[in-house]
């Protein structure tokens, strides 16, 4: 145990900001969390809830003691969005900083541009997007939602919901085609049909060609996995052109907050299933949303990818605390034994011994004319079961590969 | 039928109206004056941000266009006084400059108004033709781009300034020593061409999301529209974006949005490989 005096130290430190705390604490350096996320660029309006998210749960920890009693020391690099500074720094923040943990990246291209240099090292890396699912690493601790958790709630519904037939609008790269090939796995299950499948390059933001697409493959309804500021035109002009149609997502409303940046009725009729949007009206939730508003009072939104972020340092400090130790290995016995859970604003998280990523509870919310969001369904908690399912098991052995519907483990 | 003709030529006039207001403003500060400014996004961020302040503020939609369109125009009047004067006779050097303007500028907006601006909305308006709808908006997108094209006609061609301006392109010198004065002139020009950079982000801003680096959406096309155009604005620019607004709109159409940027940029590389000096050096010959 430590004494009172010495959280008193801690306190005072951290109310000195990143003063030396005194000869007490001189044997215990600050436990350093390397963070990489993108705050200019084109995707900063993401990134930077997401600097927000971890610099929030960093000045809370180190205000109620740190972690096993040390500080903790937040070093963020911008990689601007390019995947080769991703790697630039990662690499500086493992080898040259020698981080403890690493944490960060928002696109998956700039996960799996990263995650080879963390597998040669024994860091633990989080990733704290929802994203395409699949990645079956022991380094990889996933805190974002997956396609079991999202599209599997989703799709169903807005089958039952509008109709069977879906055209798909996808930004191209590993996120947007990866989810897409999910979308026609499940839509083929469901007895539906893709009645057209759009990719479009990054950065595309003219859409009046995919529009009159569209209107000729009459769908019932879209889903809409467009990426960045520049592809997300598209409901501006879709609304322009009086478009009109259902809308589902895994990355609108919690993640982009498009309801927030466009003036309605830009996202009307656009539902996603989400573990977190800043319209949660729970307790917990509400205690989170002010103290984030209290030290960001300008952030427009608080986006699932800040939250998952915030959420990444507690779920960190209960794994160290657990194992009393920072090492991987040590920490992956306790992700192991099932017992890797935290309280989070949602409720209780957990990580899944299997796939080291994270259960939720999933809500779909919907988004009305004047873009008010409404929770249409509750799931509960729903595990990221479909790794373990299809024989990912990182107790065993690790795979340090990325799986999709078309590409499984090959059975031995 | 008719249904579908008319769904081909609004597909054409899209592109031709984002390639003609995007090039617009390059043409004249590139294409003419020779100076190669990687800033020229950053006049049609300027433009749209302007538009939506000042929509904000209570302003008519077409009235905060047009004073988006001058604030960019007297902005790129003082960057011409300040930096861009400096560099005429070392082009290379303008480059660099104006980069590294556009990455100050971008990174200035970033800190200052912040990573994400709430849109204003497209002007209401859509109309039905067979089964397709249409944005009314779009066509007044590609109005604007035939009334730049006219007003660029009559700038250059029909007035005394465009005489002396065209003079002072070609030979300032000799420009210079029949009375024009050529400082000015270069003065106005540039700030012509960051009025229509504004423009063309004050036109679009309504129906984008507006985040500090989107006129990096739009300098890809307006240089390839500028380069294969050549040096002449009227009679390189326009082919130029007849040419490759109706390449990439066949390909968008039968083959989506890569192809349809892949073939664009392809049939880029093949006309500067036959036509060095671009599309008005064969058009002007002719003309002779």
């Amino acid at each position: 145990m430590y004494s009172g005096r010495l959280i008193g130290m801690a306190l005072l430190g951290a109310m000195l900001g990143t003063a030396p705390i005194g000869s007490a604490r001189a044997a215990e350096p600050p436990l350093k969390v390397g963070l990489l996320e993108d705050v200019s660029g084109d995707l900063a309006f993401m990134g930077m809830p997401k600097l927000h998210g971890s610099q929030l749960a960093v000045e809370e920890i180190n205000k109620s003691g740190g972690i096993l009693g040390r500080q903790i020391e937040l070093i963020h690099l911008d990689p601007q969005g390019d995947n080769a500074r991703y790697q630039e720094f990662g690499r500086r923040l493992l080898n040259r900083d020698k981080v403890d943990v690493l944490i960060g990246g928002i696109t998956s291209a700039s996960r799996e541009a990263l995650r080879p240099i963390v597998d040669r090292t024994t860091t633990p890396y989080f990733y704290t997007n929802q994203y395409e699912g699949g990645v079956c690493d022991a380094s990889m601790i996933s805190m974002g939602a997956v396609p079991e958790q999202q599209f599997s709630t989703l799709i169903p519904w807005m089958v039952q919901k509008f109709g069977k037939k879906v055209y798909v609008i996808a930004a191209d790269y590993n996120f947007g085609q990866i989810s897409a090939e999910w979308n026609r796995k499940i839509m083929k299950d469901l007895g539906g049909e893709v009645v057209g499948e759009e990719f479009i390059p990054l950065g595309v933001s003219q859409f009046a060609q995919t529009i009159q697409n569209i209107q000729k493959a009459k769908p019932d309804w879209l889903l809409t996995i467009n990426v960045g500021a520049a592809q997300d035109s598209f409901f501006e002009q879709a609304a322009a052109a009086n478009l009109n149609l259902p809308m589902g997502s895994s990355i609108k409303i919690m993640l982009g907050f498009e309801h927030k940046r466009f003036k309605p009725p830009a996202l009307n009729n656009m539902h996603a299933t989400a573990n977190w949007f800043e319209e949660i009206d729970t307790p917990e939730a509400n205690d989170f949303k002010k103290r984030w508003h209290a030290k960001f009072p300008d952030e427009l939104y608080i986006n699932d990818m800040g939250y998952n972020a915030y959420n990444a340092l507690y779920m960190y400090k209960a794994l160290v605390e657990k194992a009393k130790s920072t090492k991987l290995e040590d920490m992956r016995k306790v992700i192991a034994s099932g017992d890797a859970c935290i309280d989070a604003p949602e409720g209780k998280v957990c990580i899944d011994p299997k796939s080291q990523h994270t259960s939720h509870r999933m809500r779909l919310i919907s988004v009305g004319p004047k873009h008010e969001v409404t929770v249409e369904k509750d799931y509960g908690t729903i595990q990221p079961y479909w790794l373990g399912e299809i024989g990912c098991d990182l107790t065993k052995k690790n795979d340090k590969d990325q799986y999709t519907p078309s590409h499984l483990p090959s059975k031995s | 039928m008719s249904a579908e003709l008319f769904s081909v030529f609004y597909q054409f006039a899209d592109v031709f109206a984002f390639l003609i207001l995007s090039a617009a403003g390059l043409a004249i500060v590139f294409g003419m004056m020779g100076v190669i400014n990687m800033a020229h996004g950053e006049f049609i961020m300027c433009g749209a941000y302007v538009t939506v302040g000042l929509v904000n503020l209570g302003v008519p939609l077409p009235i905060a266009q047009i004073l988006a369109a001058l604030t960019a125009g007297i902005i790129g009047m003082i960057v011409e006084f300040l930096i861009v004067r400096r560099f005429y006779k070392r082009p290379l050097d303008s480059l660099l400059a104006t980069w590294g303007l556009s990455l100050i500028v971008t990174q200035s907006m970033l800190l200052i108004v912040g990573s994400a601006v709430r849109g204003i909305g497209t002007p209401e308006g859509s109309f039905a033709i067979g089964g397709y709808t249409f944005s009314t908006y779009r066509l007044v997108l590609f109005g604007a781009a035939v009334a730049v094209l006219a007003g660029l006609y009559i700038i250059f061609m029909k007035t005394r300034f465009g005489v002396v301006a065209r003079a002072t392109m070609q030979n300032a010198a000799m420009a210079k020593a029949l009375g024009a004065r050529t400082g000015r002139i270069y003065s106005i020009s540039f700030g012509i061409g960051t009025a229509l950079a504004g423009l063309c982000g004050a036109l679009y801003a309504p129906t984008m999301t507006l985040i500090p680096t989107m006129g990096a959406t739009f300098v890809v096309e307006s240089f390839v529209t500028v380069v294969i155009g050549g040096a002449n604005v009227l009679l390189g620019t326009a082919p130029a974006a007849v040419f490759l607004a109706i390449i990439r709109m066949a390909l968008n159409a039968s083959y989506g949005q890569i192809i349809g940027q892949i073939g664009m940029l392809f049939a880029v590389i093949l006309i500067i490989r036959v036509l060095p000096e671009g599309l008005s050096s064969v058009l002007v010959r002719r003309g002779r």
